[in-house]
Formats: C-alpha cells, sequence, structure tokens
C-alpha cells in the first residue's frame, strides 16, 4: 500500500523552491483568457435593469419598448411585478441584444414602477437603528467579567470600527453561457468550477428550466478576483443561461462596474464598544464589548471576542443590524480582520494606558493564546520586531516627534484554520512519458497551477515542464471551493497521491528490468532509479516506454496525512502622520507568517504581500458610503471607492516561517491570514504616532483631524 | 497623490443618447452624455467624495483629421465605417461613433488583452499605446484613434516572445489573478519608454494611474527596474 508522505527537506527538488508561476507568460503578454475574454460566434450582450430602490414593491414592468429597439433578441424578468426589491441596484430584468451598446440601451428602456417601502442603509449602531432593523444575537459570558474587572489595576475603554467594504474585483461578476440542444456551457468567473453545475441545476429548476448537472459543462481557466465574492452562479448568472436558452444564441452578462460595487460585494461592518481590564503587571483579567455591524438583509453571523487572547473573564454581546445594502458576500478571512481591528485596538489602548510597550503587553499573555501557537508567536514577534527595528524605534504614545509628521509603530497578531478542501485529482503517465495532472479546481492568482505543477513533478522526478496541469474545467475530477484557504491543501494533498499512485504503478513494471523490487526504486532527476544509486537507472522514457500502448492513472483525494490546520501571523506597521492634514503615509510594514509546508516560496510570498497591500487598502481608503435620505451608494465607481496605489504601500517586507516545527504538519492554507492584522497594525501605528485612537477605518484625513480635534478640546495630547 | 502618464484623445460625436454611463451616473447628472462624460474625464456625475483626493491626470484633446462623416464633421449616430492601424495592422470596421476604442478592440476585433474594469479612466486596465503613448482605450472613442497608431499587449513584441517588461513581471511575480496585468505592462513599457532610468519614487509618480486589487505593486516596482536595466543592456549589445 502507499505510503503517502513529503519528502524529507533534503530530497527536495522543487518543493519549498521559489518558482515562477507556470501561467505567468500568458498573463502578462495578455494571452490569458478570462471568461470575461470568452467570444462566441453569433453571442448576444446581456444587460440588467436594477432596483432605483432601496426597499419597495414592484408594481409594474413595462418592457415593451425595451422589445421593439433594434438589436434586442430576448428579455427575463428576474423578479415579478408584485414582488419586492430590497436594495438599491438589485436586478430585475435582464435583455439581451446582439451589441453591448443595444443591451444597455434596451436595459435603460425598460420602465419599472415601484411603491417604495422604509428602509435603512446607514451604517447606525442597535440604538439609532431600533429593534425593527436590529437582531440582537446570543449573548457570552466567560468566568466573571464583573470580578474581573474589580480585580484589575488599569482598565481602558474605547470604540473601535471598520465600515463595509466591498470586493471590487477586477474581472466583475459574470458569465457567458450557451446551450446546445440539452446542453449547457457556461464560461464562469468563479471561485467554484467543480460547484457552478449544481449551482445551474439548482437555480434554473427555481425558473421551470430542468437540466441535470452532468449536462452543464462548466470552464474557466483564468479569474479576475474573487476575495469570496464568487461561489455562486447569482441571479445574473441564472438570467443569462434563460436569455441565452430564450434567444438559442450565446450570452455574455458580465456586471458593470457600479453593479459590481454595488450587489457583488459587501463585507460585513463591525464596530464595538470595549472595556478590558489588566493588572499592573499588564496580565489580561477581563472583557466587555457590545459590537453590531451590517451585512446587508440578513445577519453576518457572531464575531468572537476578544480576537486570539482568551481573557478569563469575559462578556461580550453582538447585535445584527439589518439593512437594504445588498447581501454580504464572503470576504477574505471572514469576521477576522474586523475582530483583530477591535480588538488589538484595544489591546493596544489597554498597553499606552499601562505605559507598556504593546510588544512586552503581548509576550505577557502568551499564556492565554491558543498553547499550540505560541513559540510560533514569540518566534514571529521577535523576528518581525528585528526586521522593523521595534526596540530602537519605538516611543510611548504620542511622543511621535514635535513636527507636523509623528512617526508611529503598531503591531497585532491574527490566526486562522486552512485545512484542506475535499478535492479530487488525477496524474496520467503516457506511454511517451508524458505526464498531465487533472483537477477540477481553479487558479485564482494564488498559484494553484504552478502548486500542483510543482508536487506532480517532485513526486514523478522530473522537471516542471514535463507536467502539464488542467484545472478550471468540471470535466475533470471534483475539486472543492477555493474559500477560507482550503485550496492549497486539497490540491496538493490529492495531487501528491494520485501522482504517488500512478509512479507505484511504473515502479512495478520497471522493477524486474533494474532486477530489485519496486520498494526499492525511486523516481528522482528524470530517472527512476535504485534508491540511493543513481549508476542503477533508466531514463524516464525509458522506464514508459515499458507501458506499450496504455497510460497509467493514479487517483488521489485530499489526504489528512499530508496537512494541517491552524495558524498563526505577527505584523508591524511603521507610519507617518501629518498632524496638519491628517494625511497618513506608510512607511514600511512588516508581515511574519507560518503556513506549515510552503510548495513554492516565491508565490506564497505574493500572497502574503498582496494580503498586507490589500490591508493597506482597507485601512487606509476602502469605505462602501451609504445615503440614508436616497437609499443610495454614492461612490460605486474606482475613483471614489479608493484602492491603493503603487505609490501607497510604503515598503513591505514577508518573512515566512519555514523549516522544522513547520514544515513537518504538512501544507496549510495561507490565503487569508496575513489579511486580518493590518488594520489592527495600522491604526495602532497611527495612534501611536499622535497619541489618540482614531476610532474608525478608514483612517482617512477627516477621521485623524477629528479625532486630534476632540483629544485637543479634552485636553490632550497632540 | 500620484499622477500618470496616460492621456486620452477625444471629438465630437453625435449627441446619441449616452453608452456605458451607469445608473449612478445618470440618476446625479441625468443630462450628461457619454461624450462629455469623457471630457470630464472621471469627474463629473459623483455628487460625494471618499474623503480622498483626485488624482492629477492629464486628459488631452487631440484634433482628429476631418474624414468625412456628417454635416459639420459630425459622425453618426448610425455605425461609419473606421480603419484602426492596430499592432501594424489596418483593420477595418464599421462602428456606432459612441463606441470606445476599448469595446472595438475587444468586441469587435478579439483583442481581450485590454481589460474593461472602472471604464472611467481610473485604473488602467484597458492601457494600450497610441502614437507610443499610454492611453486608457476605455475613454477613447475608436473614431478619435482613426489614423493613429495603436499597440495593443498581443502586439507589445513583435517577435511573438516576451518582452522584456512581460518577462520582468513574470520574473518578479508581479501578478496575481492578472487581471490588471496588460494594462499595468503596457503602461510600465510606455514608461521605460521614456524614462530609460526609472527610479522607486519616479514609477511610483508616474504609473499612479493603474490600480491592482489582489496587491502585486511590490513585484511592479522591482519589474520596472529589471526591464529598463534589461532594455539598457539590450540596446547596448545592439
Amino acid at each position: 500500500m502507499a505510503d503517502y508522505h513529503w519528502p524529507p527537506a533534503d530530497h527536495r527538488a522543487l518543493i519549498g523552491k521559489r518558482i515562477k508561476r507556470i501561467d505567468g507568460p500568458q498573463k502578462s503578454s495578455g494571452r490569458a483568457k478570462y471568461s470575461y475574454d470568452i467570444n462566441r460566434p453569433g453571442m448576444l450582450w446581456g444587460k440588467m435593469a436594477t432596483s432605483d430602490h432601496a426597499h419597495a414593491k414592484i408594481t409594474k414592468i413595462d418592457t415593451s419598448d425595451a422589445e421593439k429597439m433594434p438589436g434586442v433578441k430576448g428579455v427575463v424578468i428576474i423578479v415579478p411585478e408584485g414582488q419586492e426589491v430590497l436594495w438599491v441596484g438589485q436586478e430585475i430584468v435582464a435583455v439581451a441584444a446582439d451589441s453591448e451598446e443595444r443591451a444597455e440601451e434596451a436595459a435603460d428602456a425598460i420602465k419599472i414602477e415601484y411603491a417604495p417601502l422604509p428602509y435603512l442603509v446607514a451604517d447606525a449602531d442597535p440604538q439609532t437603528a431600533g429593534s425593527q432593523y436590529s437582531k440582537q444575537l446570543e449573548q457570552h459570558v466567560t468566568g466573571n467579567p464583573d470580578q474581573g474587572f474589580q480585580q484589575a489595576d488599569v482598565t481602558s475603554e474605547g470604540h473601535y470600527g471598520v465600515p463595509v467594504i466591498t470586493h471590487c474585483c477586477l474581472e466583475s461578476h459574470g458569465q457567458v453561457t450557451e446551450w446546445n440542444g440539452d446542453n449547457l456551457t457556461v464560461w464562469e468567473s468563479t471561485q467554484n468550477v467543480s460547484g457552478m453545475a449544481g449551482e445551474y441545476t439548482g437555480g434554473l429548476a427555481e425558473q421551470g428550466i430542468k437540466i441535470p448537472a452532468n449536462n452543464i459543462h462548466v470552464i474557466m481557466q483564468h479569474v479576475g478576483g474573487g476575495f469570496g465574492s464568487k461561489f455562486a452562479a447569482d441571479t445574473w448568472g441564472i438570467a443569462c443561461a434563460q436569455l441565452a436558452k430564450k434567444t438559442g444564441r450565446p450570452v455574455k452578462m458580465m456586471l458593470e462596474r457600479d453593479q459590481e460595487l454595488m450587489v457583488a460585494g459587501c463585507r460585513p461592518s463591525m464596530h464595538a464598544r470595549v472595556k478590558v481590564g489588566a493588572k499592573r503587571d499588564g496580565t489580561l483579567v477581563a472583557w466587555d464589548s457590545e459590537s453590531w455591524g451590517t451585512g446587508g438583509v440578513n445577519d453576518a453571523g457572531t464575531p468572537t471576542f476578544p480576537y486570539v487572547f482568551q481573557v478569563p473573564n469575559a462578556r461580550t454581546k453582538h447585535t445584527a443590524i439589518l439593512t437594504n445594502i445588498g447581501p454580504a458576500r464572503s470576504w477574505r478571512a471572514p469576521d477576522h480582520p474586523q475582530m483583530a481591528l477591535i480588538s488589538n485596538g484595544a489591546m493596544e489602548d489597554l498597553a499606552a494606558k499601562l505605559n507598556m510597550d504593546p510588544l512586552d503587553f503581548m509576550l505577557k499573555n502568551m499564556n492565554i493564546v491558543q498553547p499550540e501557537r505560541v513559540k510560533t508567536y514569540q518566534d514571529e514577534f521577535t523576528i518581525a520586531s528585528n526586521l522593523i527595528d521595534w526596540k530602537s524605534k519605538w516611543h510611548p504614545r504620542g511622543q511621535g516627534g514635535s513636527g507636523p509628521v509623528r512617526r508611529g509603530l503598531g503591531l497585532s497578531l491574527h490566526t486562522w484554520g486552512g485545512r484542506g478542501n475535499l478535492s479530487n485529482c488525477q496524474v496520467v503517465i503516457h506511454p511517451d512519458g508524458s505526464v498531465e495532472t487533472n483537477i477540477g479546481s481553479q487558479d485564482l492568482g494564488t498559484g494553484t497551477r504552478t502548486v500542483i505543477n510543482i508536487v506532480t513533478a517532485e513526486t514523478l522526478g522530473l522537471p516542471l515542464d514535463a507536467v502539464k496541469v488542467n484545472l478550471g474545467d468540471n470535466k475533470y475530477p471534483p475539486a472543492g471551493a477555493s474559500g477560507g484557504s482550503t485550496t492549497v491543501s486539497g490540491v496538493s494533498t490529492s495531487t501528491r497521491m494520485a501522482a504517488t499512485g500512478a509512479l507505484n504503478e511504473l515502479l512495478a513494471k520497471v522493477a524486474p528490468s533494474l532486477g530489485v523490487s519496486a520498494d526499492q526504486l525511486e523516481a528522482w532527476n528524470g530517472k527512476i532509479q535504485v534508491k540511493g544509486d543513481p549508476l542503477k537507472s533508466i531514463t524516464w522514457k525509458q522506464a514508459c516506454a515499458k507501458l506499450g500502448t496504455a497510460s497509467i492513472t493514479g487517483t488521489g483525494r485530499t489526504n489528512n496525512a499530508l496537512m494541517s490546520s491552524g495558524v498563526g501571523g505577527v505584523q508591524m506597521s511603521e507610519v507617518e502622520v501629518d498632524v496638519e492634514t491628517g494625511v497618513v503615509r506608510m512607511v514600511k510594514h512588516v508581515a511574519v507568517q507560518d503556513c506549515g509546508l510552503i510548495i513554492d516560496v516565491k508565490t506564497a510570498e505574493s500572497q502574503v504581500l498582496g494580503a498586507c497591500i490589500m490591508g493597506v487598502c482597507y485601512a487606509l481608503y476602502e469605505e462602501k458610503i451609504m445615503d440614508q435620505p436616497t437609499g443610495r451608494c454614492l461612490n460605486p465607481n474606482m475613483e471614489f471607492y479608493k484602492l491603493a496605489g503603487i505609490g501607497d504601500i510604503g515598503d513591505i517586507v514577508v518573512h515566512m516561517m519555514t523549516g522544522p516545527g513547520y514544515d513537518e504538519r504538512g501544507t496549510i492554507g495561507l490565503g487569508e491570514p496575513p489579511v486580518i492584522s493590518p488594520g489592527a497594525a495600522i491604526s495602532n501605528a497611527v495612534a501611536n504616532a499622535i497619541g489618540v485612537r482614531v476610532p474608525e477605518l478608514p483612517l482617512t484625513p477627516d477621521r485623524v483631524l477629528a479625532a486630534l480635534g476632540k483629544a485637543g478640546k479634552e485636553g490632550g495630547m497632540a | 497623490m500620484s499622477s500618470n502618464n496616460k492621456e486620452g484623445p477625444h471629438t465630437e460625436v453625435a449627441d446619441k443618447p449616452k453608452k456605458s454611463r451607469t445608473k449612478s451616473e445618470k440618476k446625479n447628472a441625468p443630462d450628461l452624455s457619454r461624450r462629455q462624460f469623457i471630457k470630464g474625464a472621471g469627474i463629473a456625475g459623483v455628487a460625494a467624495s471618499a474623503g480622498a483626493l483626485l488624482a492629477d491626470r492629464v486628459v488631452e484633446a487631440l484634433p482628429r483629421p476631418q474624414t468625412g462623416g456628417g454635416a459639420g464633421g459630425v459622425l453618426g449616430p448610425g455605425e461609419v465605417p473606421v480603419t484602426l492601424k492596430i499592432n501594424g495592422k489596418l483593420q477595418h470596421l464599421n462602428l456606432e461613433p459612441r463606441v470606445t476604442l476599448l469595446d472595438a478592440l475587444r468586441n469587435h476585433l478579439d483583442l481581450t488583452g485590454a481589460k474593461k474594469v472602472c471604464d472611467r479612466a481610473t485604473c488602467g486596465a484597458c492601457t494600450v499605446h497610441i502614437d507610443g503613448r499610454a492611453v486608457y482605450s476605455c475613454t477613447t472613442l475608436a473614431i478619435d484613434a482613426e489614423g493613429r497608431d495603436i499597440t495593443t499587449i498581443e502586439g507589445l513584441e513583435p517577435s511573438g516572445g516576451l518582452h522584456p517588461m512581460s518577462q520582468a513581471f513574470w520574473d518578479n511575480d508581479a501578478q496575481q489573478c492578472g487581471f490588471c496585468t496588460p494594462g499595468f505592462v503596457m503602461a510600465c513599457a510606455a514608461y521605460i519608454e521614456h524614462e530609460p532610468n526609472p527610479t522607486r519614487e519616479g514609477l511610483e509618480e508616474s504609473l499612479g494611474g493603474n490600480l491592482c486589487r489582489c496587491g502585486t505593486y511590490m513585484g511592479i516596482k522591482q519589474a520596472v527596474l529589471d526591464a529598463a536595466m534589461a532594455t539598457k543592456k539590450k540596446g547596448a549589445v545592439a
């Protein structure tokens, strides 16, 4: 029986090295085809008429003018008369025409009448929102919070918060759909290739179109960002397939940019009033928080406070505010960046009140973090503080200089799971020596193709280019959706297993010619050789030639023996704040992260770098601004929904924890954890620089100046 | 705030009702046409500021040779013949005058390297070269590009291999999802063409007209420096 393990560190040709992504040349030369780029013969364009109201009953839909317009081929009603719409931008009617411009004109010509209903779009606290829009979730109590606060020598109280932000995928949501008789082909922009057929089967059944999942072919070679927002077929996918069926022609329907920002991405807000207490020496003893936030019309779940630290006495209460802002979608590390900002912000404020260096404060409380993470955090704090020169640069709060530009340092820590999803894999060795790996997964730009390629090639002792990786197609063995940092373990453990199975079959064929039993053989450096004896070998090609005409297929699925779960990371940030203008400038950001065995260091580092930059975006710039009087989003465009540019990020340094203590854990997902801490680390650095907490992200000039002004009025510093 | 090295030529076209105005823009400025919008270069129609400053963006009006069309040089609203020189090849199309260069490339010529993302001259995913300069093709009308030399990412490296900038993006992993990448490569290639000795500060300033969501800027900074170096070495050998 095959024995599944990763090769030891001294016997790896590819794993753990810095390898360039294999689809890099396609992407950087513009040849990579995304779903948005698919053009089919006779293809129509779909566009949608959407709701003008945050909440209303639709009283009349008149598509007659639109249907008479030149080039218009079909109309599909998504929300019929008599039903309610629950946010501005909600899809009501889809129309297909023979050019993009004509489809847009037709969508505009659809007349919809509404009976407006009450709504809330403001990111309000429970008192302001009122009971109609609030849903109080379960209250949690640990230990005895009242007694805990009595034991505390110092308590700190504060307000912290993060507004709703959107995913802002550069490739908007959407798809091309095409029917061929009873069969449907979908080129979808998705994180969920293998699960997408089921999405269409279910969604189309609701519209009276019966199609079994095995008649649906889903294809997606590249996706322009998902970040947790692209798992479903969505109403536009189903409407697109309906339009294609109705017109008998392929239809492309991608969201416009404003739709993308209004309805296809929403990370719930989270705000909190926090009281936290510690002994004089920094020992945390008590926590009390009342938090709230909105993720649209449904409640977005309960956060866990305090974050990472298991404070012995704690009371937490969370209220979901139900608003008409468009539905929440999971956003890279759901809830964690918000929890980290609130919790680690409160910890930093408490440390400042204790006159403690927050690094010492964090280290002092390592006895109340998850025991298996303690050493990781301690090591990571040491490395991070060296990389940012914490010991010499950190200063007590507010002593960031006397000129208009103040410097400050902040830190944060985080955790994540990252166990592999259920994935299946098939590795085929052909008699000519060529190899293919087939897996119904998807590469979101995280390097999934490259990782699969590395694992296959490493297992078979081959160079990277001897292996062809096939993914992004639901005709390959099913693989889990890419969310929750589950893909790297899902695909690398199933690939390792499939490649090992195929290799063992080959070794059995080859063994007689080398005069040893198969278990004495290994694949290494393009050869099948007697273990440790390269002289007793035959080339890979010669070995495969022994297969005659029959290819070998090895199959594998996600394997627990090869992976693990649970990581810790720490980040430190250095900023400059101009107290006259309120502008925050990134100087340096350091991220130290573990993720078990790293398959490709290069793409792993890119994940962390990217997460830090995404963190700079939500710490300093991003906010979905809703207008209560009109119910509308005020910035559904990229001019005013701000992302960081190339000049806004400062220097970023990434250190990956590898080697003993990490490698033997096997693979663990990496996509989410490093995006958790930037908001907290940057907010803490700003507080350290200017001497006061800016309560809410993003740390825009107006917020910074308001916090300074308030502190000035109250006789504070700055 | 960063500026950028983009420009967008434009001209007068018949005031056919808009193309591609978003619902929010229509609500806030119902009489705004696509033509006016392009003239406004992205600042029109937005009532509230996200607490951020506008980038200092240069959108230049370039004169267009009179090629017939309607009375007084007004074209449309129906389709008109348009000839575009793209990647060295003449392409004869019939396009409504409102069709942008980006849509002409993507929807009529299947040149999909340039991406449609913001569609408002903000993010640079649509960047192409016109007469050697980086231009937002989403806010350039196709008819305005007649008689000009248009290069798309597909034609950046005529040999069919990897352009030094594409190679440097690959080497430095300056790409994740890759959707912003072709536009960034085009902007960066035009930048080192004009600035063969780039500095970190200089490129941060000049490449502010392109946005990435995955966070690949660290790789891009190094890629620009590497590609400039590689191009100079190549030039020295030649």
